[in-house]
């Protein structure tokens, strides 16, 4: 019986070992195509204040954001002025509030101020698993028919927005 | 010339470590001192060979001969001279270089200063060092030789990732290193133990000063670390959980466990295994942290180039050196001789339940960084847990822990009473209740957590003073002549315990009580945050040597302090990156922290995105970890590690009034 006890590292270690082998045949580059040119899975999701949430079904029409965000998130207060300007520039933007308590999320709202036309709270994360998130913030550009066009992960910066999604957008716009 | 003088060297030093990997271990177990002693020559050869290799390569950065590929890649001729030379470890292949060059140096220190070690233990600990060493070699000349040259030679280089050129990165690998590399002379002391059969009270007491001697450089490394991130990356967070500042957490944590549970063994010969155990886990997570920073296994904003045939490399090793070790663990520790028996209330037991702890946090982190690959092996998801895992599972984790820290000093060894130990905290206990009682109603009701989180701070800072009062306390007053006999070890548990304090109190602090604000500012425009009112004095261009900014200064009067803060967006045109410098105005009630943002349109026409921070006892986060480094490294002065001799039996100096032991 002790004996086990020394040999459980052992055990544990191989274990281990055998997941980083796997994870290095996995191309870490592959993460955001998983749902690239599919449609969003689905979900309907709460708001963070009542009847402010939104359905999956219901994002499409015309090309929009779908920004993955959290209050306790470091860099969203970063990416948030580009939201704000995003959202002035007429294009739709829905967050997502991650693994965060409607308060929590009301609270950061006020405080920064709202460039999301909806919010709906993924308080479990459940939904964020579907969707593939790695980290907040993330991004998702959605074509008219509510397909995932493009992921951005990590805040958008200003180049990223004038180099990559303006254009992208406006390029789903002429889509018919 | 000079880069194949370096590849040189470097050949040389890997066939000088083969030498040195094989000579000792068989000399230790013929019982041949010659080729013992073979190890010692060996160890400091191969240190001067990779130190020639490393200045080499310094060299090269510092002359910046692109024709060199390395330097091509990450020096560029407008990068100033000491960022130029930093640069020679802020890439891969270099980094490697620097592993490869503290390592050897580690070597050369055993050889050097273990005179007073048995000789076959240190030939078979000087054997295993040169092991890891022909690995590292190996993976340095094979995979990421960081001498090739490159033809044709360009005219300019491009240049070090820009948020890497600052002081506090210039420092921050190597002192990393210092600590990941440090854990490999603990490791190959484990595994010399294992090999020998014995890990007894001079096993532990040699091998304590090389745990401390990795401890504290790493602390400080991953305090810079959190540093930089804090005025650099422009976020205004000291934390973020990242993988690679996890990477470098666990073997903190598990190097602080070992630096424990070695005094257990050393003092009182038991947990001899288990700190067997910690030692191998210490260098393994050393180890697992490089790998996870090469191989793109996790996306992270600190990532070097990723390269999965690197990482293949690493992995291998790691099951070269951790799965043998275990294997050894696994075969010969259930030999040793267990040491002494111990009471539930004694020194030791407190020792084993910080140990406990600690071991229960570094999983629960080990956990969270590796959740997103083992939830990819076992279903198809790609997710991260983020910082509100953390919360939950490290929160609850560390506050028994901190609890512990400030009852573990006055355990007696053996045996203690439940009355006695409270007779002792009778004090402290008081004054960080009403320090909780106080704050709490200071605070209000719904601020409980945070005045349980200063309180606690109190109980640590008090507790740390206590350690040293009570030592000083003699049967007639404070006595002058206890003072000055006070081990150093004692003044660094006092420091590093009463650290820990100091930066638990900017913790809470930082999570109850910082506030922000975003806002599109213009020109001559004034906002307040709290009590501190900023103004917008002007925006303008500046031009640094390598870079284009947009600079904005501000005026941040809080109180009656006046200060001018100023603010940079700086554009690196040849990396094409940019990066954010914060302007800070510290003190040590906290710091203003002003962020700007690009130029957008706000309520009075074109203005600049400014991110408005207060951050109430931050620096004190780090203050607490230098004390604690501080602490360690009083401890490594102390003479007893220092005189091999054993040491006398302590004489009772009043017969049933004992000293407290330490």
């Amino acid at each position: 019986m002790k004996r086990l006890l020394f040999i459980a590292p052992v055990i544990a270690f191989v274990a281990l070992v055998g997941v980083f082998g796997y994870g290095l045949t996995q191309d870490p580059k592959k993460l955001p195509s998983a749902l690239i040119d599919r449609p969003l899975p689905a979900f309907d999701l709460p708001g963070i204040t009542p009847g402010g949430g939104f359905a999956s079904a219901s994002l499409k029409g015309e090309p929009m954001l779908l920004n993955v965000f959290a209050s306790w998130c470091a860099a969203c207060p970063q990416e948030h002025p580009m939201l704000t300007r995003i959202s002035g520039e007429g294009v739709p933007v829905y967050g997502l509030a991650w693994k965060d308590k409607p308060q929590d999320t009301r609270d950061w709202i006020e405080r920064f101020g709202n460039p999301y036309r909806r919010i709906a709270a993924d308080e479990a994360g459940r939904t964020a698993i579907d969707l593939g998130v790695t980290g907040v913030p993330e991004t998702f550009i959605l074509d008219k028919k509510g397909r995932v066009r493009f992921k951005q992960i990590g805040p958008i910066s200003p180049e990223d927005w004038d180099g990559t999604l303006k254009p992208l957008i406006a390029r789903l716009r002429a889509e018919a | 010339m000079l880069a194949e003088i370096g590849l040189f060297a470097l050949i040389l030093a890997l066939l000088t470590a083969v030498a040195q990997a094989v000579l000792p271990m068989v000399g230790a177990v013929r019982g041949n001192v010659a080729m013992m002693m073979f190890g010692r020559t060996a160890a400091q050869l191969q240190a001067v060979l990779i130190v020639t290799a490393f200045a080499m390569l310094m060299i090269c950065f510092g002359r910046a001969d692109f024709s060199v590929q390395l330097v091509a890649e990450h020096a560029a001729l407008s990068q100033p001279l000491p960022y130029r030379l930093a640069a020679t470890w802020g890439n891969h292949e270099g980094s490697m270089l620097l592993w490869v060059l503290i390592l050897a140096i580690f070597g050369a220190g055993i050889a050097r200063f273990g005179d007073n070690l048995r000789p076959s233990l240190q030939a078979r600990v000087l054997s295993v060092q040169a092991m890891i060493s022909v690995a590292f070699l190996a993976f340095s000349l094979f995979t990421s030789n960081p001498f090739l040259r490159l033809f044709p030679v360009p005219a300019d280089g491009a240049e070090l990732n820009p948020l890497l050129q600052d002081p506090g990165l210039v420092f921050h690998p190597p002192l990393l290193y210092l600590g990941y590399v440090g854990f490999s002379v603990t490791f190959s002391f484990a595994v010399a133990a294992l090999l020998e059969g014995r890990a007894d009270a001079a096993w532990a007491r040699w091998m304590r000063p090389w745990v401390l001697a990795a401890w504290v450089p790493l602390t400080c490394g991953i305090a810079l670390g959190s540093f930089w991130a804090y005025y650099e990356l422009g976020w205004g967070g000291w934390w973020f959980w990242d993988p690679v500042e996890n990477a470098s957490l666990m073997p903190w944590l598990i190097g602080t466990a070992l630096l424990h549970s070695a005094i257990v063994t050393e003092k009182r010969q038991a947990l001899a295994g288990w700190t067997i155990l910690l030692a191998i886990l210490a260098f393994s997570l050393s180890l697992i942290g490089t790998f996870l920073v090469r191989s793109g296994i996790l996306t992270s904003v600190h990532a070097f180039a990723v390269d999965p045939q690197r990482g293949v490399f690493i992995l291998a090793m790691i099951v070269g050196s951790t799965g043998t070790a275990l294997a050894l663990f696994a075969w010969r520790a259930p030999q040793l001789k267990s040491g002494a028996l111990f009471a539930g209330i004694s020194r030791e037991a407190g020792l084993t339940l910080n140990n406990l702890f600690l071991m229960a946090v570094t999983a629960v982190v080990f956990l969270g960084t590796f959740y997103p690959v083992i939830m990819e092996a076992v279903s198809t998801d790609k997710i991260s847990v983020g910082p509100p895992y953390y919360n939950l599972v490290f929160v609850p984790l560390m506050i028994p822990l901190l609890l512990l820290v400030t009852v573990g000093p006055v355990l007696q060894w053996k045996r203690d009473g439940a009355a006695r130990v409270g007779d002792k905290l009778r004090w402290t206990a008081i004054v960080a209740l009403s320090a909780f009682a106080g704050l709490w109603i200071a605070l209000g009701i719904r601020n409980a957590a945070s005045a349980f989180g200063f309180a606690l701070a109190v109980w640590l800072v008090l507790g740390g003073v206590m350690v040293l009062v009570r030592r000083w306390r003699g049967p007639d007053g404070f006595s002058g002549r206890l003072v000055r006999n006070t081990p150093p070890a004692v003044i660094g548990m006092a420091l590093a315990h009463a650290g820990l304090g100091v930066m638990t109190a900017g913790v809470v602090m930082m999570s109850g009580y910082a506030t922000s604000k975003i806002l599109v500012m213009t020109p001559g425009e004034t906002t307040m945050l709290g009590a501190m009112q900023v103004t917008l004095n002007s925006v303008g261009e500046v031009r640094g040597a390598n870079y284009t900014a947009t600079q904005a200064r501000f005026a941040v009067r809080e109180g009656d302090r006046l200060r001018d803060l100023k603010s940079e967006r700086r554009f690196y045109p040849i990396s094409r990156s940019q990066t954010t410098e914060a302007g800070i105005g510290t003190s040590i009630l906290g710091n203003s922290y002003v962020a700007i943002g690009d130029v957008q349109a706000g309520p009075r026409g074109q203005g600049i995105v400014v991110r408005i921070y207060h951050h109430p006892l931050v620096g004190w986060i780090w203050f607490g970890a230098l004390m604690m480094a501080m602490g360690g490294a009083s401890s490594l002065a102390d003479r007893r590690f220092r005189i091999g001799a054993p040491v006398r039996a302590p004489r009772p100096l009043f017969s049933g009034n004992l000293v407290p032991a330490e």
